[in-house]
């Protein structure tokens, strides 16, 4: 009766893929198979005095070769992500997933979808843009130059770059580049950090564009038991009968008119 | 081999429980557990109506540790009898469930709500550091634990367990108390006050600025006072606090402790509270113990 556990992955590659992003592909046959865009895994370091797992999503997802890759942000010296990104291929890596719920791709049928990402909001958009049947444009912000993922985002589609300080693209914030190529869509899917999401959903809303956002959040379990990573939703939610929804279990993505962010 | 444990009557098939807080009321970790095959499972903190909780950051992590502050958001009793209840009583384990409140009254009013309930055991909690009211307030003066124990014990059906805090200076003077006001159970500790500051915001890392601490890193502590609280009263002890494999609950079975509690453990390796079920067993039959009561407490 109780399938699901932590599981012991391959790494099959390491690589740094822009100033302290890593890129890191991983076999795992639970994960691969039942994984759908947007959602995480829990990343678990070995060092026992760094306990609770890290939440990073999937950037792509290989059915066929039962592995899967994360992007991900190497947060500071003697910190998880770091000892993760000195892992190389054939070491063992500790993850639980794939977790969460993931961007629903029904409601896109038939319409024009527009896929935003910004920082390390960046790599969840890529599986969604590869799967996500239809009409598309993308847009994604970095800081500088220092972009990654481009080259894979331009093989998809029709696609846009921000960047802070101009060097490459708008200058400015995917709202900018939005604003700037007269960009429009009948539906919206973002990642990135809070005060990004909140621009997209408040644009989302005046415009009446449904628009799902990837919400990041401070967690402990990962599977919905601690009630560590909660939003503020706007109505009473079912599970917690208060305002608050779970981001790891009735998250990452959740529709911009449920949350307040 | 009997891993069988007595609490006030009722006999658990293992020592081996969830500790309030780190396994809602068992649904999400029934993906990973078996609930059939612990002794146990205690639930979050049910208060009389819903209550929202803290704001977030509500998670820090700490060496060896983490801090939570979540403030003991819950449905409220009402959902949860009418949907938590009805999932644990399909499994064979026992039902403790935990009880939270501002005041004395609101204690009651979910004590008294439960007392039809399939519910075997309460647990107080009288040492939540999350929340203005209530928790902790009551759980560090002896004569407010002695007070609200007799309450609780007056309007309670079931056997009651009170909850200790560490954050006190002795605490075998609310252990204590707690015996005094009709405690059928005692359980420690809850989670230890810390804080922790974010130096890149410059800023406190968790909203409530303070929060709980609880994991590997508190073990030492906990299991020093299971043993003192074993040799201050006469009630069974659930001890708690760091657990993240046998050895560790083994401790705190020589400690005093008849029972044990999973807690962050559950967090970080979800299938803790099964492998300590299997590895208490592996040692009962290495060290020849007929009898998981013959290793209450013998280290004096």
């Amino acid at each position: 009766m109780a399938q699901r556990q932590k599981e012991t992955a391959k790494v099959l590659s390491q690589e740094c893929i822009a100033e302290n992003i890593y890129s890191m592909w991983i076999t795992s046959e639970q994960v691969a198979s039942m994984a759908v865009p947007g959602q995480f895994i829990s990343v678990y370091t070995k060092d026992g005095s760094k306990l609770l797992p890290r939440p990073i999503s999937l950037c792509e997802i290989d059915k066929d070769k039962q592995a899967v890759r994360i992007v991900y942000r190497v947060t500071g010296e003697k910190t998880g992500t770091q000892q993760f990104s000195k892992t190389s291929s054939g070491d063992e890596i500790d993850i639980l997933g794939p977790l969460g719920n993931g961007f629903p791709m029904e409601p896109a049928k038939g319409k024009k979808a527009m896929l935003i990402g910004g920082g390390i909001g960046v790599p969840p958009m890529l599986e969604l843009a590869k799967q996500l049947e239809g009409e598309k444009v993308m847009v994604m912000g970095y800081r500088n130059a220092d972009l990654f993922l481009t080259e894979q985002f331009e093989e998809v589609g029709e696609f846009y770059v921000a960047t802070e300080d101009g060097s490459v693209g708008t200058k400015g914030n995917v709202m900018d580049a939005i604003r700037e190529n007269q960009l429009e869509a009948d539906i919206i899917y973002a990642c990135g950090p809070t005060p990004m999401l909140r621009a997209i959903s408040k644009y989302a809303e005046e415009n009446k564009i449904v628009c799902y956002v990837s919400l990041e959040e401070r967690m402990a379990c990962g599977v919905g038991a601690c009630l560590g990573c909660v939003v503020k939703s706007r109505q009473i939610d079912d599970h917690s009968h208060v305002h608050n929804k779970r981001v790891c279990k009735d998250g990452p993505v959740f529709l911009s008119t449920e949350v307040e962010i | 081999m009997n891993t069988t444990v007595n609490l006030a009557g009722v006999e658990l098939k293992n020592p081996v429980m969830t500790a309030s807080g780190t396994f809602g009321s068992g649904q999400e970790y029934s993906e990973f557990v078996d609930l059939n095959r612990l002794g146990a499972v205690v639930t979050k903190g049910v208060a009389n109506v819903p209550w929202p909780g803290n704001p977030t950051p509500r998670i820090a992590e700490t060496s060896s540790g983490m801090l939570n502050a979540i403030g003991l958001q819950n449905p409220g009793i009402d959902v949860f009898c009418e949907r938590d209840i009805p999932f644990l009583k399909k499994y064979d384990t026992k039902i403790i469930v935990n009880v939270c409140g501002h005041s004395t009254e609101e204690y009651l009013e979910v004590v008294e709500r439960l007392a039809d309930e399939p519910v075997d055991l309460l647990e107080i909690n009288i040492s939540c550091p999350n929340v203005k009211e209530g928790g902790i307030a009551f759980g560090q003066n002896p004569k407010a634990v002695e007070a609200i124990t007799k309450e609780v014990k007056k309007h309670a059906k079931q056997p009651i367990i009170m909850k200790l805090s560490p954050n006190v200076t002795d605490i075998t003077e609310t252990a204590k108390a707690a015996e005094a006001g009709g405690a059928d159970v005692l359980s420690l500790i809850n989670t230890l006050t810390g804080m922790k500051i974010d130096i890149h915001r410059q800023a406190f890392a968790l909203a409530n600025k303070t929060g709980g601490m609880s994991g590997p890193a508190v073990k030492p502590i906990a299991v020093r006072m299971v043993y003192q609280v074993a040799n201050a009263v006469n009630v069974p002890i659930i001890g708690m606090g760091g657990i993240s494999s046998a050895e560790d609950a083994i401790e705190f079975i020589l400690a005093g402790a008849s029972a044990v509690s999973i807690g962050t453990a559950n967090f970080f390796h979800p299938t803790t509270t099964i492998e300590v079920v299997e590895g208490i067993e592996k040692y009962m039959e290495q060290y020849h113990f007929e009898n998981l009561s013959d290793m209450v407490g013998i280290v004096k």
